[in-house]
């Protein structure tokens, strides 16, 4: 690596309202894989690339959506501190690529008019061109390139048509910035330029942005920063000033009605709407998939669909995995022989790591079908129908969508309640989403259930039970959230009114390569975490397990198996086991779950490398599902009773086993206190069921 | 003679003439200002949510942020 000594490349924003292709347009420029879905809210951090422009680079940043400069969530906040330079490490930006959606032009038009007034040049991506016909709308992007004064550039970011073109008007706004000047309210920028004048030896144009907001948003985030900044004689001048330009009125209420007047201006002879073609195939769909009744039960038939097919699809694919890891162990001690290296290989990586991967198939089909939920537009089809519900349990309509992406992973669904304005609406989410089953648990509940249910079908074989006991799982992690979002509302049931704002957007066909790609990085994900923190984890186990070594014969030829009972593994668990033991756990179980604490599925890698490793056991069968069915306690009876599996189960859809989710928890509450109180909340619940399950099941066996 | 949002039935379309809260910051923002012509599209599960069409785009809010809204000029469907 060489230091270079040229300055940092100058900083491009890419800015607009939710789902108008933001991401998609930046990808296109930076070659990278940001998460594209067609609902709004998909991004909710910053994130920069590098591009090129011929021969020049720029660092580009990807913001999240929003509607509107007065920021009012967290991922809106991030959008305005971007553009007005407020990052630490992060350059204000030299030019600004506000990207419109064509088919929805007033609205979109709302937020450039703001971004035109912080005196930035701007470049307008006019996205969506493709839709145009399909909506029944003709623009004329010349003429309002015109008015404007900045560059309008048409194109269909999907499809990567026009990118150049960007890049070309992005190029010259750098070299010979054109910038607008709209004086949409003279009254309200003269009092923008006088106070930022007052407050700032250096006026920026962000300052600039900072200072209108305050005047406008009275008590809003902008007002804050100001206050906090110069102190409380801000306030007053503010006041003053916002009765000198308003006369009295509401000053948002003002800038909305100006504007929209304005842009109503703007768009005369620019935007052609024929009200006749609306879109029917949209309508029509809406119609039955929105419809109270219908709607409902397509999401129940689309819900139940999902797990039927992680069972009946994956099994044969699992089954085949499993088989061959099971073969590859043998294979591996045939070749290692039985000593060191032989049981390293088959015992710990193939035994402990090839265990999990077994279930990459159903992972797969899982995000399949979330893949397909998201680019589709189905997820805010089914916010809508869910919202009463949300409702009653003290949600905010906004906190559905990260509550559904947190069946793929509560990290995600975590950060994605940036959306959330209400900060104790967002705490209530982010203490529910890690409740929602991820799919870190369903190789722990596949694993338990393809031992444990029979495969019984009904309906003909429409459905199985095994795909039926999942669902149930599914329920119990829904359950618990709705529980603790309820629990939580009640704690703060003197906040404010929490609202449900949701755009719906568009139905599009996912198309098959960006599917694919989504897949194909989901895993490679799920590989990566094999391959490195339960790699890690698996090792330690096998280590922990095979040492010390029982002292082999020197001349002898035989070595003397590893007695597992005396192993550091074994005397740590015979220490921990009592406290598990009223769940009908032995030391082995034991030390398999506390060892996936730190991410659910090592448990499926620790009792691989444990009952792989425990040759006293050997019996023949080579898979760890074979193997768990044979397990049995010192006094021969059987370890997994079906009311010990269940209770495990019942473990594993609460206990919080996931250092991830802890981090993002702290980072996004900002304190250790919810990471901590949500830890031992969903710990004593997960043991609690457990028990309760346990002794239950017993009492009823017995009776 | 003018009604609230809500009292509309679906397919049934007015103009805004006004609001009765101040909280509507974001709805104006979102286009829903005195002129704009709303469709109500349809009703959620038990009333609530409502789904609207406003400028060309489809928009869901909980039923009592919509009772705010209200409309005169009603259009039957
Ligand atoms: N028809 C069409 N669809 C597009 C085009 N560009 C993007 N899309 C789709 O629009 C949806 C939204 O794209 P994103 O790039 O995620 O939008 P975004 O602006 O980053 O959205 P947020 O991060 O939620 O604010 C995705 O389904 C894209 O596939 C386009 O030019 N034409
Ligand atoms: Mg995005």
């Amino acid at each position: 690596m060489t230091v270079s000594a040229v300055a940092s490349p100058p900083v491009v924003v890419t800015i607009g309202n939710p789902n108008t292709g933001k991401s998609t347009l930046f990808n296109a420029l930076t070659g990278l894989r940001q998460k594209v879905g067609n609902y709004p809210g998909v991004t909710v951090e910053q994130v920069s690339g590098s591009a090129r422009l011929g021969e020049r680079e720029i660092r580009l940043v990807d913001v999240p959506g929003t509607y509107s400069l007065a920021a009012t969530s967290p991922d809106e906040i991030i959008a305005v501190d971007v553009l007005a330079g407020d990052i630490v490490d992060l350059p204000p930006p030299a030019a600004v690529i506000v990207v419109v959606d064509a088919t929805n032009l007033r609205r979109n038009l709302f937020l450039l008019t703001q971004v035109l007034e912080a005196a930035v040049p701007v470049v307008v991506a006019l996205n969506m061109t493709d839709r145009l016909a399909a909506t029944g709308v003709s623009l004329d992007h010349a003429e309002l390139e015109r008015r404007l004064g900045v560059p309008v550039v048409p194109i269909v970011a999907a499809e990567g048509r026009g990118i150049d073109d960007v890049r070309d008007a992005v190029a010259v706004q750098l070299d010979t910035p054109r910038i607008a000047d709209l004086a949409i309210n003279p009254r309200l920028d003269a009092a923008v330029a006088m106070l930022t004048k007052e407050l700032a030896k250096d006026p920026l144009p962000a300052r600039h942005l900072e200072v209108r907001r305050a005047l406008i948003d009275v008590g809003g985030y902008a007002e804050q920063r100001l206050v906090a900044r110069h102190g409380e004689a801000v306030r007053a001048r503010l006041e003053a000033l916002r009765s000198d330009i308003g006369s009295g009125r509401n000053l948002a209420t003002l800038e909305a009605r100006d504007r929209y007047s304005y842009i109503q201006g703007l768009l005369d002879g620019v935007e052609q709407r024929s009200e006749v073609t609306r879109e029917r195939a949209r309508d029509l769909a809406d119609a039955v998939l929105n419809h109270p009744l219908s709607g409902t039960a397509i999401f129940v038939l689309v819900m139940a669909l999902v797990f039927q097919a992680v069972f009946a699809w994956a099994g044969p694919l699992v089954d085949g995995i499993d088989y061959l890891t099971g073969a590859c162990g043998e294979a591996a001690t045939a070749l290692l022989g039985n000593g060191l290296v032989g049981s390293f290989v088959a015992d710990g990586v193939i035994a402990g790591v090839g265990s999990v991967v077994v279930f990459l198939p159903q992972i797969l089909i899982l995000f399949a079908f979330i893949i397909v939920l998201e680019d589709t537009g189905y997820m805010a089809r089914a916010a809508f129908l869910m919202d009463r519900v949300m409702r009653g349990i003290g949600l905010s309509g906004q906190a559905f969508i990260p509550m559904l992406s947190s069946f793929a992973c509560a990290v995600p669904g975590i950060m994605g309640t940036r959306i959330i304005a209400n900060r104790h609406d967002r705490l209530a989410t982010i203490l529910a989403a890690p409740f929602m089953t991820c799919s870190a648990r369903l190789p722990v509940y596949s694993l338990l259930i393809a031992a444990f249910v029979p495969d019984t079908r009904y309906a003909g074989g429409l459905l199985n039970l095994q795909g039926l006991v999942l669902l149930a799982l599914y329920l119990l992690g829904i359950l618990g959230a709705a529980l603790t979002a309820w629990l939580v509302s009640r704690l703060y049931w003197r906040r404010p009114r929490s609202r449900f704002l949701l755009e719906m957007p568009p139905y599009r066909m996912p198309s098959l390569r960006a599917v694919l790609l989504k897949l194909l990085s989901r895993a490679l994900i799920f590989l990566r975490r094999a391959g490195t923190i339960i790699f890690a984890v698996t090792i330690v186990i096998w280590m922990l397990a095979s040492f010390p070594r029982a002292h082999a014969p020197t001349t002898a030829a035989v070595a003397a198996p590893p007695t597992l009972e005396n192993s550091y593994l074994g005397r740590l668990g015979h220490g921990i086991a009592p406290l598990f033991a009223p769940l009908g756990w032995d030391w082995k179980v034991t030390a398999a779950v506390l060892a996936s604490f730190p991410a659910r599925e090592v448990v499926i890698a620790a009792l691989g490398t444990i009952y792989a490793v425990d040759t006293e056991a050997e019996d023949g069968t080579t898979t760890l599902t074979g193997r768990i069915r044979e397990a049995r306690h010192p006094d021969g009876s059987l370890v997994y009773t079906l009311p010990m599996v269940l209770g495990l189960l019942i473990f594993y859809a609460y206990c919080l086993q996931c250092v991830s989710t802890v981090a993002v928890m702290r980072r996004e509450t900002g304190t250790w206190r919810w990471p901590l109180v949500a830890w031992c909340y969903m710990t004593a619940l997960g043991y609690g069921g457990a028990y309760v399950a346990y002794t239950a099941g017993n009492a009823l066996l017995v009776a | 003679m003018s009604a609230a949002l809500t009292a509309l039935s679906p397919g049934q379309a007015g103009d805004i003439c006004g609001f009765t809260s101040d909280d509507v910051q974001r709805l104006m923002e979102m286009g829903l200002v005195e002129g704009t012509t709303v469709e109500v599209l349809r009703y959620a599960p038990a009333g609530d949510p409502v789904e609207i069409r406003v400028m060309g785009y489809a928009l869901s809010l909980r039923k009592a942020e919509a009772a705010c809204i209200l409309l005169d000029n009603v259009r039957p469907a």
